[in-house]
């Protein structure tokens, strides 16, 4: 499903953030990759649906090259990655119903399809009822609720989150898990940055932890195993 | 792209104008502003051109005719007039018709020479060009049997010379107009725009493409232009309407040069502030949209 072969990623500023990088993922994993702040997470992840290109070194996704992938397509690439940030990214200006269906309209869906998937995926996180508020008139825990919901709306086979819980309170957070953890029992593999310690400790999956550029630990049924 | 994307670009751009309200407004005032000087200047360069034209158009050469001619060489003349390269029109106005516009213009008294016309048979002839008007008057002067040829010597060239003069300046300045128009509106829209990158942004990591984000802006920016065109066409149609009415009626006495008709001169201007609306909302849209999708 994801492989990366000897990673490399310089930035223009000299920071080195991936420092030759290994790893496979497979179909229907729950992988949640820590470490200390500023030691690669996010390029990690950000570099699984192009939003960084590595210096060097080969990511495969689905059998796609993103090395060699062209910049037209990348939309096309982003489409079978449903993608969860820590600022959420919802548009304001569109209400909850808008801007899950977004995810669908770029695919260019019928309207009935887009209506029947937006109201099940609201459902499954639990904001059905609040379809027609805007993003400014939700909590955080809400917003990222959107946020994964707009993800999953079109059945992408791979999740990929960055610090999906790191804006929210603890209770939320517990809740924003239950719904990756159903979403995973379905089939669908799962990628989270994240910093809780409890969470990792507790709903036990493989463990990356990434360190000054480098994978320094991989293991499955891990803990969170570091002091940050 | 398919039909219901089609539907949904369109949609989506009327729901930005509607709930962009502020900026919405901002840019339509800018194009408001811009597009009603375009049109007043417009109108009003536009009747000057034809008050040029028109006294361009009165220019006429004076053929006067050798006094031993004849009938036959009078005739013959006539047709060498004809055939001279640049000749649009050939009046013929015998001595007997010389004599009576003097009689009109000085009295009675004149009459008096009925008996014995000094007068001179003349042609009046005009220029296709008036432009040309001295050349084709040489022309006609080497002709046999002409005894003189007048067009005005001198006073022509110098309003000739003023009409180009002002027909440049008034180009230069509906042009630097233009510009003007077109720098300050696509700022306004790349403002409205610049607010919205963060969006640009978000859509792209969701998967849009480049022109699933870029056609509904560039609806948008024709939204704008033609919403800011209607306040500019109504007050430049109202306002020509009224000077025509009363302007008209006064020069048409003079008949020297009169105002160009209200249609379709008017229905002409409204089109081109339409267009320059949508032209230029469009090309802001696009142009400030381009520097932000490079996410």
């Amino acid at each position: 499903m994801i492989e990366m072969k000897n990673v490399y990623k310089k930035y223009p500023n000299g920071i080195v953030a991936a420092n030759g990088i290994d790893v496979e993922i497979k179909q229907g994993e729950f992988v949640y990759v820590v470490g200390p702040s500023g030691a690669g997470k996010s390029t990690f992840i950000k570099m699984m649906y192009r939003e960084e290109r590595p210096t060097s070194g080969d990511i495969f996704i689905n059998g796609t090259n993103l090395s060699t992938l062209k910049n037209s397509k990348v939309p096309y690439l982003r489409r079978q990655i449903g993608v969860v940030f820590q600022d959420f990214k919802l548009l304001p200006r569109l209400n909850v119903y808008e801007n899950v269906a977004f995810a669908l309209e770029v695919i260019e869906e019928t309207p009935k399809v887009i209506r029947n998937r937006v109201m099940e995926v609201l459902e499954l996180v639990g904001l059905k009822h609040k379809a027609r508020m805007f993003p400014t008139e939700l909590s955080g825990g809400e917003q990222q609720r959107v946020s994964i919901a707009r993800s999953i709306v079109n059945t992408p086979k791979l999740v990929i989150a960055d610090e999906p819980t790191g804006n929210l309170d603890p209770d939320t957070s517990w809740e924003i898990m239950n719904i990756f953890e159903e979403i995973n029992a379905r089939g669908t593999t799962i990628i989270m940055a994240t910093h809780n310690r409890e969470i990792v400790n507790t709903i036990r999956h493989r463990v990356i932890v990434v360190e000054g550029g480098l994978i320094t630990r991989d293991e499955d049924k891990g803990e969170y195993g570091y002091e940050n | 792209m398919k039909t219901r994307t089609a539907n949904r670009h369109f949609r989506d751009s009327l729901k930005s104008i509607s709930r962009n309200g502020w900026m919405t407004f901002a840019s339509v005032s800018a194009v408001t502003v811009t597009l009603l000087l375009v049109g007043v200047f417009v109108m009003i360069m536009m009747n000057l051109n034809k008050i040029a034209d028109d006294l361009e158009r009165d220019v006429e050469i004076k053929v006067i005719v050798e006094l031993t001619a004849d009938e036959a060489s009078i005739t013959a003349l006539e047709e060498e007039i004809k055939n001279t390269p640049g000749v649009a029109e050939v009046q013929y106005s015998p001595k007997e018709d010389e004599l009576n516009k003097l009689v009109m213009d000085f009295g009675e008294d004149l009459r008096l020479f009925e008996q014995q016309n000094p007068l001179h048979n003349v042609f009046y002839a005009k220029a296709a060009n008036p432009q040309e008007t001295e050349q084709v008057a040489k022309k006609i002067d080497r002709l046999d049997n002409t005894f003189e040829v007048k067009y005005g010597e001198g006073k022509i060239e110098r309003l000739f010379s003023f009409l180009n003069t002002s027909r440049n300046v008034g180009l230069v300045l509906i042009l630097a107009l233009l510009f003007t128009a077109m720098f300050l509106i696509s700022n306004t829209i790349r403002i409205t725009i610049v607010a919205r990158r963060r969006d640009i942004e978000i859509m792209k990591l969701v998967g849009a493409t480049n022109w699933f984000i870029r056609i509904p802006f560039i609806l948008e920016g024709m939204w704008l232009g033609i919403l800011g065109a209607i306040i500019p066409i109504t007050l430049v149609t109202t306002l020509y309407y009224n000077i025509h009415k009363v302007v008209a009626p006064k020069l048409a006495q003079g008949n020297l040069f009169e105002l160009l008709d209200f249609s379709p001169f008017i229905y002409q201007v409204n089109a081109l502030i339409l267009l320059m609306g949508v032209l230029i909302g469009v090309w802001g849209s696009f142009m400030s949209v381009r520097k932000f999708l490079r996410v």
